[in-house]
């Protein structure tokens, strides 16, 4: 593995993507004329998206991050669409943040989440790959001596018919790569794409398969030893004092040191000797007035914030508590959902070097640029000698998005200077820091008249923001917009319900506990209120629930066409087989239109077979169908594994569950069948890798009460001893 | 010193014998397709087969498998020629992020060797492991494609 610490204007890292291996390689080639950029191997830059070498390979830049969602292969077919090239010759790689920042950024936005990915990047890179395909059959005419309008191309090879030539990307790679940008791009119509929208195979999985994918537990470094870490586990407490005289003498163990206020590292020639050192260090912490805190005040805290005074309005019509008053039929229900950890397969870690004259980091990340970011901070260089090699994420899910692990790892590497370090969490210290998915409560009173019509709601939430912890500078005047994902008046969040009197509003009570963005945010917990509460409310009206939501919905039709579609597939209305029960939810988040229905049994009342899950999905477009259906499935293992299994609980102001054993996830044996519909109607770009969470928790939960008359309303369902069957 | 034959190889390694497989495949002997999840024998990231059979390598201290078969991950293709257990996951298009993906791989190789056509309730009794993309579809549809290919 070579790394190559100076960074030269011309020189070009990168990280190969797909290959998950081949560190930073720089090259300079002065006798290659001065006006082409060019990558690690001298091949010419057509354009910072699109690099093509003699043999024809193409290489797509992705400036996003991989994670398991797909994007990495979905951003290669718009490029690759384009581009007009042969699929089977597309290789990745990542450029470097800092590549970017010396290039003005060139590649736009590294961050990934938010389902993001691809929705607000289809177009720049849609005209990158454009572009390319201009200037490659531009640079063959151009040879030729012909017009370009003679020429045509297909799959990376250029024809001019009525002189019998052809020309392969690659033999006008060189001469495209010195041509001026066009100014118009026009891109194709996606009912002509013909790699877009198709549903390929991802781009890397071989390495999956063999164990060669590289992630950033895996980076191996010439002299480079391995640092375990404790951070202080009452968050806002300090380090105290530790006794390093106890471990010093362990075998393999280099250094104790102290990381940043609030944490404390061994570091030791194998990680499994730092471990065991760190566990043997006598350590001892500040307290404060968070030692008190336990999920039992917080709790208490939230249950006061619904009915509090203040609140931010999320979305208001009418007069929701003027229709309460006067409703022919009241109904109120109270709802809590608790915090929850990402828990990705892979706990964090960060490799780092340190020295006067650079820095560099090799990590997983959702945001290259932040790491980047954090990685000044910490090592105390400008940007000119700093630079983060993204590598493959064994799971994100939100919380690579966060990069205190980086910051960690290069504080230990700066007190070691020229030493490579290996900073691996524990998979309890990974449970015990967290950004945490934030805590909620939710009061939901609705007005029904005589005829069993919603005059109105309010929708009273009552919890954590966090763009308070995380991004205060976005709060408006005090609200955090977020809160309101799924309930929002309007844009990719917004509420899917037409009531005439309807007030939601949010009470904010940010607890001690870090809150961190996950997947799905606050659409999970929304829509399991909304959407069981809409059941609630059909009960009370004597409504079918998918009649009373129909009622409701006649300014939405693409959230009606996605629940009509779930409902038609799962047989909504016809009789289900004995002993199974029916429930359905929808949304619209992350500017998608989903919908859920399940089918579940329910074994001694406590036991829930969950059969067959139908979603349905309005992306606008879908550039990789088979990836949207392996998302939606996987979506709905983190969202049952959150409804069944998780809660983070806090005792004396710290995280008490500190792995698997306390914080489940399902298995295959309590897998449903997931029938995924993808209905992209066109004209708008949705985002996949989130929306359907938000939809599997509260169909089950429907289709529990439709089985058993019970109505659950705080989680996980483990507090009510249910479990999966 | 601990004697160990990784994929047929063997190695002397000098550590405390108390010191899990996990650790000693992936920092001693170089081989990191095993992973690390949780170390308490509950997600199987860092299943390896030991004289055949598969076995959660964090909760397993070295000295145990000296002396025995140890095959991981990277053991499994014979001359870069994938196992048909690993052409399915190919053909499947199985992993998502692919970190729990190596351990799953071990853990099916073992089942269908044991069990050439297993039911879906074989696979439901013996496939334990975490992945928490949520692959659990694919890897079934795999599953079943390799026992049949
Ligand atoms: S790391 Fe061994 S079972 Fe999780
Ligand atoms: S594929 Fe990511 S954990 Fe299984």
């Amino acid at each position: 593995m070579n790394f190559v610490p100076k960074m030269n204007r011309r020189s070009f890292l990168t990280t190969s993507a797909a290959a998950g291996g081949g560190l930073a390689l720089s090259l300079t080639l002065p006798f290659l004329g001065p006006d082409i950029v060019r990558a690690a191997d001298g091949s010419p830059e057509v354009n910072a998206w699109v690099v093509i070498r003699p043999d024809d390979t193409v290489v797509i830049r992705i400036a996003r991050s991989e994670m398991g969602q797909g994007t990495l292969t979905g951003l290669a077919q718009l490029v690759a669409e384009e581009l007009e090239c042969d699929w089977s010759k597309v290789t990745t790689e990542y450029p470097t943040p800092a590549t970017n920042v010396a290039r003005k950024r060139i590649w736009g936005d590294y961050s990934t989440g938010g389902s993001r990915g691809i929705r607000t990047s289809h177009e720049y890179v849609r005209k990158g790959g454009a572009a390319a395909r201009i200037m490659l059959v531009q640079a063959a005419a151009e040879g030729w001596k012909v017009p370009v309008s003679e020429c045509t191309v297909s799959k990376g090879v250029i024809t001019h018919k009525a002189s019998n030539r052809t020309a392969t990307y690659g033999s006008v790679a060189e001469a495209a790569a010195k041509i001026e940008p066009p100014k118009d791009i026009p891109l194709k119509d996606p009912k002509t794409w013909t790699i877009a929208g198709k549903p390929l195979k991802r781009l890397d999985t071989v390495d999956k398969t063999t164990g060669k994918m590289m992630y950033g537990m895996d980076v191996k470094l010439p002299g480079m030893l391995c640092a375990a870490i404790k951070d202080c586990p009452v968050f806002g407490n300090k380090l105290a004092s530790y006794d390093d005289s106890k471990v010093k003498s362990m075998k393999g163990v280099r250094h104790v040191l102290k990381v940043g206020e609030t944490a404390v590292a061994v570091v030791a020639d194998t990680w499994w000797q730092a471990k065991v050192a760190l566990d043997a260090l006598p350590v001892t912490w500040t307290e404060g007035p968070n030692n008190k805190v336990s999920s039992e005040t917080i709790a208490a805290w939230l249950k006061e914030g619904l009915d509090a005074d203040q609140a931010f309005v999320g979305n208001e019509a009418g007069n929701a508590k003027e229709a309460i008053a006067k409703a022919h039929k009241k109904v109120e229900a109270v709802y809590a959902y608790p915090y929850q950890n990402h828990a990705p397969m892979e706990p964090m870690n960060a490799t780092a070097v340190w020295t006067p004259d650079k820095c560099e980091v090799w990590t997983g990340t959702q945001n290259g640029e932040a790491a980047l970011a954090v990685a000044l901070e910490a090592s105390g260089l400008p940007v000119t000698k700093c630079d983060v090699h993204k590598l493959m994420l064994g799971g994100g899910f939100g919380r690579r998005g966060r990069s205190d692990y980086v910051s960690q790892a290069v504080l230990i590497a700066k007190q070691i200077p020229g030493t490579p370090v290996k900073l691996i969490w524990s998979r309890e210290e990974d449970m015990l820091h967290g950004t945490y998915h934030p805590i909620m409560q939710a009061k939901l009173t609705g007005a029904l008249d005589e005829k069993g019509n919603l005059t109105g709601l309010h929708f009273r939430l009552s919890g954590q923001s966090i763009l308070a912890a995380v991004f205060p500078a976005n709060l408006q005047n005090g609200k955090d917009p977020l809160t309101f994902q799924g309930l929002s008046p309007s844009g990719e969040q917004a509420f899917g319900y037409d009531i005439p009197n309807l007030l939601i509003d949010h009470s904010m009570r940010n607890p001690h506990v870090p809150p961190g963005f996950w997947r799905g945010v606050n659409i999970n917990q929304n829509t399991i209120f909304m959407e069981c509460f809409m059941d609630e409310l059909a009960l009370a009206a004597g409504k079918d629930p998918l009649e009373f939501r129909r009622s409701v919905m006649g300014k939405y039709p693409k959230n009606l066409a996605v629940l009509n579609a779930v409902a038609e597939k799962i047989g909504w209305g016809t009789p289900a087989p004995k002993g199974v029960y029916r429930g359905l939810a929808q949304v619209k988040a992350f500017d998608s239109y989903v919908a859920g229905a399940a089918e579940i049994s329910v074994d001694s009342g406590n036991k829930i077979k969950v059969h067959r899950i139908v979603a349905a999905t309005d992306p606008g477009y879908a550039v990789n169908p088979a990836q949207i259906h392996r998302q939606v499935a996987g979506s709905f293992v983190y969202g049952l594994s959150a409804l069944f299994y998780q809660e983070i609980t806090i005792k004396d102001g710290r995280v008490v569950e500190e792995n698997f054993d306390t914080y489940n996830s399902m298995r295959i044996s309590e897998m449903p069948e997931v029938e995924s519909i993808v209905v992209p109607s066109g004209g708008f770009w949705g985002g996949v890798g989130e929306p359907t969470i938000a939809v599997a928790a509260p169909a089950v939960l429907n289709a529990y009460f439709a089985a058993t008359g019970k109505r659950i309303r705080s989680f996980p369902l483990k507090n009510h001893d249910i479990s999966m069957a | 010193m601990v004697a160990l034959t990784i994929n047929g190889q063997s190695h002397n390694i000098d550590v405390d014998p108390t010191t899990p497989l996990l650790w000693v495949i992936r920092e001693q002997a170089g081989l990191t397709g095993t992973k690390y999840g949780c170390g308490i024998a509950q997600c199987g990231a860092c299943t390896v087969h030991i004289d055949g059979v598969a076995t959660r390598s964090c909760s397993l201290p070295v000295s145990d498998a000296a002396g025995k078969k140890i095959v991981t991950i990277e053991g499994l293709a014979d001359n870069g020629k994938l196992t048909k257990v690993q052409q399915a996951w190919v053909e499947h298009d199985v992993p998502q992020c692919g970190y729990c993906q190596c351990g799953m791989i071990m853990a099916v190789s073992a089942l269908l060797a044991e069990m050439p056509k297993p039911t879906d309730k074989d696979i439901d009794d013996t496939i334990t492991n975490i992945c928490r993309c949520g692959t659990f579809q694919q890897v079934r549809a795999a599953i079943h494609a390799a026992a049949n290919a």
